[in-house]
């Protein structure tokens, strides 16, 4: 059987590029992220280019798209979120766009690969703490501090809530490429095991194969969601400090 | 003892986290579905706050299994 983890190789397409001591040359996860980000762009100029009030089917789906993103926001962050509705948006469809393009045999998922969510995440991270200064000044690093809490429990409790507040980038990058890393990878265990039982005791196997897919698609779908509402619930605690 | 026993009884050892993920999975569902039986109408405005618990409870267990295969594969 074949090594699991081969489908995540990273290979050099076209010539190697060399800048300075980096190697900048384009590789498969580039040439997926740029059909990831040109199917979306495709797909909404498409669908927006005939407005109508009955929408035509495409239409419809990026209405869908927007409402759903539109509601996840106001219900978590609130109105003050408003002006970051176009980059939430975008990064729910990348997210869920490349996991989804990742699920095609023979394509690769650029989410699996923790460089990509942990580049994602680190931006969101740094870019929240920057409002979250700019709307409060000083007065947010009341974040750590909740009330409520005696003040024997208090040096602790702020230990932890900063240590809690430094890992939400690695949490977020984490969740996201460690979901999509172990799910291929058990699809590809499983598909590796209905080739060595053959034709005799082959079919179970593949029944897991097909239900896995199955997951997979939803665990695609939801990492997407997560890793969205997340930076709603992050920008909420930077944009409406309530402790 | 050899280096490569220890890191296949490593890599073992640290996927038994999944076994956390499978307990919090469980309780989120069982808790969602006894709820939504007591009150059906409530049930589907909880329906995204059940998909947010049962991925973070899935990402914890992973989180192990990202260690799982660090040693395996990057040691």
């Amino acid at each position: 059987m074949a090594n699991p983890m081969q489908q995540f190789e990273v290979k050099t397409i076209g010539p190697k590029i060399e800048i300075g001591n980096f190697d900048v040359s384009f590789t498969n996860a580039s040439l997926f992220m740029v059909i990831t980000v040109a199917f979306i762009s495709i797909f909404f100029v498409l669908a927006t280019q005939k407005k109508s009030l009955v929408p035509s089917r495409l239409q419809l789906l990026s209405e869908m798209a927007y409402e759903f993103v539109a509601k996840m926001i106001s219900e978590t962050a609130g109105s003050k979120a408003r002006p970051y509705f176009p980059f939430i948006l975008t990064l729910f469809l990348f997210v869920l766009f490349c996991n989804m393009i990742g699920m095609i045999p023979y394509s690769f998922t650029v989410t699996s690969h923790i460089i990509v969510t942990f580049a994602l995440a680190i931006f969101i991270f740094i870019g929240v703490t920057i409002i979250g200064f700019v709307k409060h000044g000083f007065g947010y690093l009341k974040l750590f501090v909740p009330s409520g809490v005696p003040v024997v429990l208090m040096p602790i409790i702020v230990i932890i809530e900063v240590i809690s507040y430094l890992s939400r980038p690695v949490s977020l990058s984490v969740r996201l490429f460690a979901n999509m890393m172990a799910g291929h990878t058990m699809l590809k265990v499983f598909g590796g095991f209905v080739i060595s039982l053959g034709i005799v005791g082959g079919w179970l196997p593949l029944g897991f194969s097909v239900a896995l897919t199955g997951l997979e698609i939803l665990v695609a779908f939801l990492q997407a969601y997560v890793f969205a509402i997340l930076t709603c619930i992050y920008l909420n605690d930077a944009l409406n400090l309530h402790h | 003892m050899e280096v490569a026993a220890a890191k296949l009884i490593g890599a073992g050892l640290a996927a038994i986290a999944l076994a956390g993920a499978g307990v919090g999975i469980g309780t989120i569902f069982g808790n969602y579905l006894s709820a939504a039986i007591r009150n059906p109408s409530a049930a589907q405005k909880q329906f995204p706050n059940l998909l947010l618990g049962f991925a973070l409870a899935e990402a914890t267990g992973l989180f192990g299994l990202v260690v799982a295969l660090i040693i395996l594969f990057a040691f």
